[in-house]
């Protein structure tokens, strides 16, 4: 966020900025792909603790392919958890509410994230300054 | 258009769809997959067997699918019945797309630089055609490589959550890495099957398959 970034952080280090589920609740999916897609364009790091419900990742696709700019912005590396075998992802499950997207959902520029090893229960990335 | 020419062409246009027998028009089938998956190839297996035209040209550079392509009234033949279909051949989708990538396939600056634009407005267009246009999904992957990637796990989540029925293909069975139970293990909740889109191995089973999901 622009408010707890200082200058010096731009060559010392990578910032990462974890999202609190309460910090994203009530926002449109728009405001939502702007903050990630802000950050990440500003080379950060953006951890949600929530994640995002399939229809905002499928718009965070669309939306990161129109701001890909050659030279200046690739795209970028997003990993959550794999969905779980145990999950209830039946019609009737989310009719219930019983469908779980809050996924620990891990964001970066394409060209300083990459993951070395996922599964169910874990996410090993590495991050590289630019 | 009069006040009163435009509201008969509304009836009619109600009337119409009311009486079309809607149920009886071909699904819009939609070729879904990561990037260099075979899904062209599928497509034009496909379109080549049943109407005897191909969709687009394949390519092992990927991205070569830059814009969603149709076929339409593809009519697949059962058990001696007929499942007319629109086949929608659709770019590779990815959340990242460098130019330079396309360097190494021999090609100028300014040609990577005009594929990698094409690439991304490809994959947008893809992912609308998911959200809004499609009634099925047949998502193609790569059996011979790591199929539990984010894009993947994106993409069959979003087409779940939109209850469409989707059918999994593990393609490229005739090269020797192929790991068909690895996507089986990824995909538990779907069921997938194998074929060659390229050799025409098992195209059988994925007609019956095509027939049963979306018939």
């Amino acid at each position: 966020m622009a408010e707890a970034k200082h200058p010096e952080d731009d060559e010392d280090g990578v910032q990462i900025d974890l999202i609190s589920a309460e910090r994203m609740d009530g926002k449109t999916t728009m405001e939502k792909i702007r903050m990630i897609l802000d950050g990440v364009r500003d080379n950060n790091i953006v951890i949600l603790e929530a994640g995002l419900t399939p229809d905002e990742e499928s718009r965070l696709i669309e939306v990161t392919m129109t701001e890909i700019s050659p030279d200046e912005f690739n795209g970028i590396e997003i990993e959550t958890y794999p969905k779980s075998k145990a999950d209830d992802s039946s019609l009737l499950g989310r009719l219930m509410g019983k469908e779980e997207t809050k996924k620990l959902t891990v964001i970066g520029p394409a060209n300083q994230i990459e993951t070395l090893h996922k599964d169910e229960t874990l996410i090993s990335a590495l991050v590289s300054r630019k | 258009m009069g006040l009163f020419a435009e509201l008969r062409q509304s009836i009619s246009d109600v009337t119409a769809s009311l009486f079309s027998g809607e149920a009886d028009e071909p699904k819009r089938i939609g070729i879904y997959g990561p990037p260099n998956a075979g899904k062209t190839t599928l497509a034009n297996r496909i379109a080549r067997d049943w109407t005897g035209d191909a969709i687009g040209p394949e390519s092992h550079v990927p991205h070569e699918t830059r814009r969603a392509r149709r076929k339409e009234n593809v009519e697949i033949e059962r058990d001696g019945r007929t499942v007319s279909i629109d086949i929608v051949d659709t770019p590779g989708v990815t959340t990242k797309v460098d130019y330079e990538e396309f360097l190494d396939h021999d090609m100028e600056k300014d040609d990577a630089v005009r594929r990698s634009r094409e690439a991304t407005e490809g994959v947008a267009e893809a992912m609308h055609w998911l959200r809004e246009d499609v009634d099925g999904v047949i998502y193609v992957l790569d059996s011979t490589e790591d199929p539990f990637t984010q894009v993947n796990t994106m993409l069959i989540g979003i087409i779940e959550s939109q209850d469409l029925p989707v059918l999994i293909l593990a393609n490229k069975i005739d090269l020797e890495d192929s790991s068909v139970q690895r996507i089986r293990n990824a995909f538990p909740q779907h069921e997938t099957t194998e074929l060659s889109a390229l050799e025409g191995d098992n195209m059988d089973e994925v007609y019956d398959q095509i027939a049963e999901y979306f018939g």
